[in-house]
């Protein structure tokens, strides 16, 4: 079925991995720099698929899985101190948050 | 060329530009659609990987619920469009090309890595390896104690989204 | 020929795919006059009438008047965004039903294509779950994207309340899967065959009637139905996320959701209620003729009508239609076409039972208040369910422990 080969996937995870840190980088809304993180999680990903199907083994899969529910977990709590950030300074630009006590 | 591999490619293309658009967008909204593009992109190429079950739940859990989260967030705040500083100069005729040439040299090395003939050419794979029966087994089996962490990990995240973003009485 | 017999799989696809988008939008076209009707005949009115005979060709006079209508796009509005909600809600809606079986497998045609399911994936539940999960976006990017206040906050109260109920309406399918031991729809309705004491059918609603109850509920609350309507409520919101939108996106918006509601529909019928399987034994062998009986039944009463009461034009429409139901129910009746309708009769017959039941609550109950909208869900819908869910795994556990 797949004829794709794997290092194909390997680079694609890599420029995505890459562009992600751009955007982490280049970005200044707390949010989308939040949404970097989960681009560059998604090429991990993509990574840990591409090896499990190499190695026909379902580690990297359930590492995935894994991975999958910590960033549910992480954006449930990230996107709530992203609220009470813009609450108490009512700005989301990430420059803004640059004392540690409110 | 036959059909994976145009769909790889169409996927990749899209993946990429999805990303980029991620950067370039000055809009919240944008920048949050982009994304959803590169997660559905990267969930057909899990089903071409052959990986059906975390497709689906890549699309569920990602594009369903995540990025729903991030784009209800955006719109409660009001997200107004980002505001662009100009680049230092040292920033701009140093690091960009050199994050460029770093980004292409890992996919230089990932491109011709060890990972042996065999994987790389992608041949010599058993089609449907990858069975959500298998992966059942081995979550169940294996890695048991974790999958159970992760539920202590989502109830202690979901107590602590509460309390902090509870207003104040 | 060559190229079919090299993609099977490619040319079935298309075939199926273009035949069904054409059923569906029909269907679509055609619930919109049943739960006219229906709402009508609620509230002893007559509901559309003078369009054609009993207003059957009011889908046809909506649709044009929605596509020669000025299509008005406010200045403030996020251009690329506003134009892609619309395209976004109904494309979802339609993939979803792509998933769907509306009979046996073992009926095939080119190639041992299976003729009556698009796609039957080995996890077809968990992509539909993930279709549907995303439908929420076609709502609220409509409503952000408006840049208005009351599409905004239709779109606000949409997203919070699609997030809440879809984690009950998960949970309560949950049951069904541990009992069918799959997340294929042709096995979970094969597991459904059956009778208890000859004459009870082994449907998943009878051991599951708790997860059912709580499925049907999180589902009308899944598509924005009243009395969980929030989004649109326009008592309140004027006419919530499609305010501003006209002509031919407004009629989008709509298809979307009565799409979501048959597709809910279906899947309420495929999961407890047995999905093509007959209620009926299979010895009782008369029941072969019941779709071809059916219809010829509904083309002699159309006669009737046609005799008694129609005049002029709509003495005409009257005609063709009962000359079609004869003739199709002739042909259902025809032992070769006989057990390939079997199926489709029997499911689409349930979705109709589902689709009037939620027209009905329509007619019937009030809107729920938001925040009642979020305490039910989250304080008793989901605890109903994961107790259910709990329930259910005790059973077997302990089954499984006895028996080994």
């Amino acid at each position: 079925m797949s004829v794709v080969p794997i290092s194909y996937y390997l680079v694609l995870s890599a420029v995505l991995f890459g562009l992600g840190v751009v955007a982490f980088v280049f970005k200044r809304n707390v949010i989308t720099i939040f949404m970097s993180i989960e681009l560059m999680l998604n090429a991990i990903n993509l990574a840990f698929i591409a090896f499990a199907r190499a190695h026909n083994q379902m580690d990297g899969l359930v590492f995935v899985f894994f991975v999958i529910v910590v960033a549910a977990a992480e954006a449930a709590v990230g996107l709530a101190i992203v609220i009470m950030l813009a609450r108490h300074r009512q700005s989301l630009s990430a420059e803004r948050i640059n004392s540690l006590k409110f | 060329m036959n059909l994976p591999f145009i769909l790889f490619f169409i996927c990749a293309l899209l993946a990429v530009l999805g990303a980029v658009l991620l950067i370039i967008a000055r809009e919240p909204i944008h920048a949050a659609l982009s994304l959803i593009l590169v997660m559905i992109a990267l969930a057909v190429l899990y089903l071409l990987l052959g990986a059906e079950f975390i497709a689906a739940v890549q699309i569920l859990v990602y594009a369903g619920a995540i990025m729903v989260l991030f784009v209800t967030v955006i719109m409660v705040l009001n997200a107004e469009a980002e505001e662009r500083t100009d680049f230092s100069k040292i920033a701009k005729w140093v690091g960009l090309p050199l994050g460029f040439v770093l980004l292409f040299a890992i996919a230089h090395w990932l491109y011709r890595a060890h990972v042996g003939p065999v994987v790389a050419s992608g041949a010599g794979i058993p089609a449907h390896a990858l069975s959500t029966w298998d992966l059942s087994t081995e979550l169940f089996r294996h890695y048991l104690f974790p999958f159970e962490a992760t539920s202590f990990l989502i109830l202690i995240a979901v107590l602590g989204a509460m309390i902090l973003a509870r207003r104040d009485e | 020929m060559e190229f079919i017999s090299q993609h099977p799989v490619l040319v079935a696809s298309v075939i199926k795919i273009a035949v069904l988008l054409f059923i569906v939008m029909t269907a679509l076209a055609y619930l919109t006059w049943f739960e006219r009707k229906v709402v009508a005949h609620i509230q002893s009115r007559w509901g559309p009438y003078y369009v054609g005979a009993h207003g059957l060709l009011q889908p046809l006079a909506d649709g044009l008047k929605f596509l020669f209508k000025e299509d008005v796009t406010p200045p403030t509005s996020d251009r690329l965004v506003y134009v892609l909600a619309p395209f976004l809600a109904l494309a979802l809606a339609l993939t979803a039903i792509a998933f769907i079986p509306f009979g046996p497998p073992d009926k095939t045609f080119i190639y041992g294509q299976k003729i009556f399911v698009v796609s039957d994936s080995n996890i077809g539940l968990l992509f539909l779950f993930a279709i549907t999960s995303m439908g929420v976006y076609g709502v609220a990017l409509a409503g952000w994207s408006s840049n208005s206040k009351y599409p905004l906050l239709g779109g606000l109260r949409s997203s919070a309340q699609m997030i809440s109920y879809e984690v009950s309406l998960t949970l309560s399918v949950v049951g069904v899967l541990l009992i069918a031991g799959s997340l294929q729809f042709n096995q979970i309705i094969e597991n459904q065959g059956g009778h208890w004491w000859h004459f009870l059918p082994e449907w998943n609603v009878f051991p599951q009637i708790v997860g059912f109850l709580c499925y049907l509920t999180a589902a009308i609350a899944e598509t924005n139905r009243v009395p969980f309507d929030l989004p649109e409520a326009e008592t309140e919101l004027v006419a919530g996320f499609h305010t501003e939108y006209s002509s031919f996106k407004f009629a989008m918006f709509f298809m979307a959701e009565y799409a979501n509601m048959v597709t809910v529909s279906c899947l309420a019928t495929i999961l407890f209620f047995g999905g093509w399987l007959s209620p009926f034994p299979d010895s009782w062998h008369w029941q072969l003729y019941l779709p071809g009986a059916g219809l010829m039944a509904v083309g002699i009463y159309c006669a009737y009508d046609t005799i008694t009461r129609m005049r002029g034009i709509a003495r005409l429409q009257l005609t063709v239609v009962t000359l079609l139901s004869l003739v199709i129910g002739a042909l259902c009746l025809l032992p070769a076409v006989a057990p390939y309708v079997q199926g489709p009769f029997w499911f689409t017959a349930k979705v109709l039972v589902f689709l009037f039941f939620y027209v009905w609550v329509r007619g019937t109950l009030p809107r729920f208040r938001y925040d009642q909208l979020m305490s039910f869900g989250w304080k008793l819908l989901l605890p109903v369910s994961l107790a259910n869910l709990v329930g259910t795994a005790l059973w077997y556990a302990v089954g499984w422990m006895r028996h080994g």
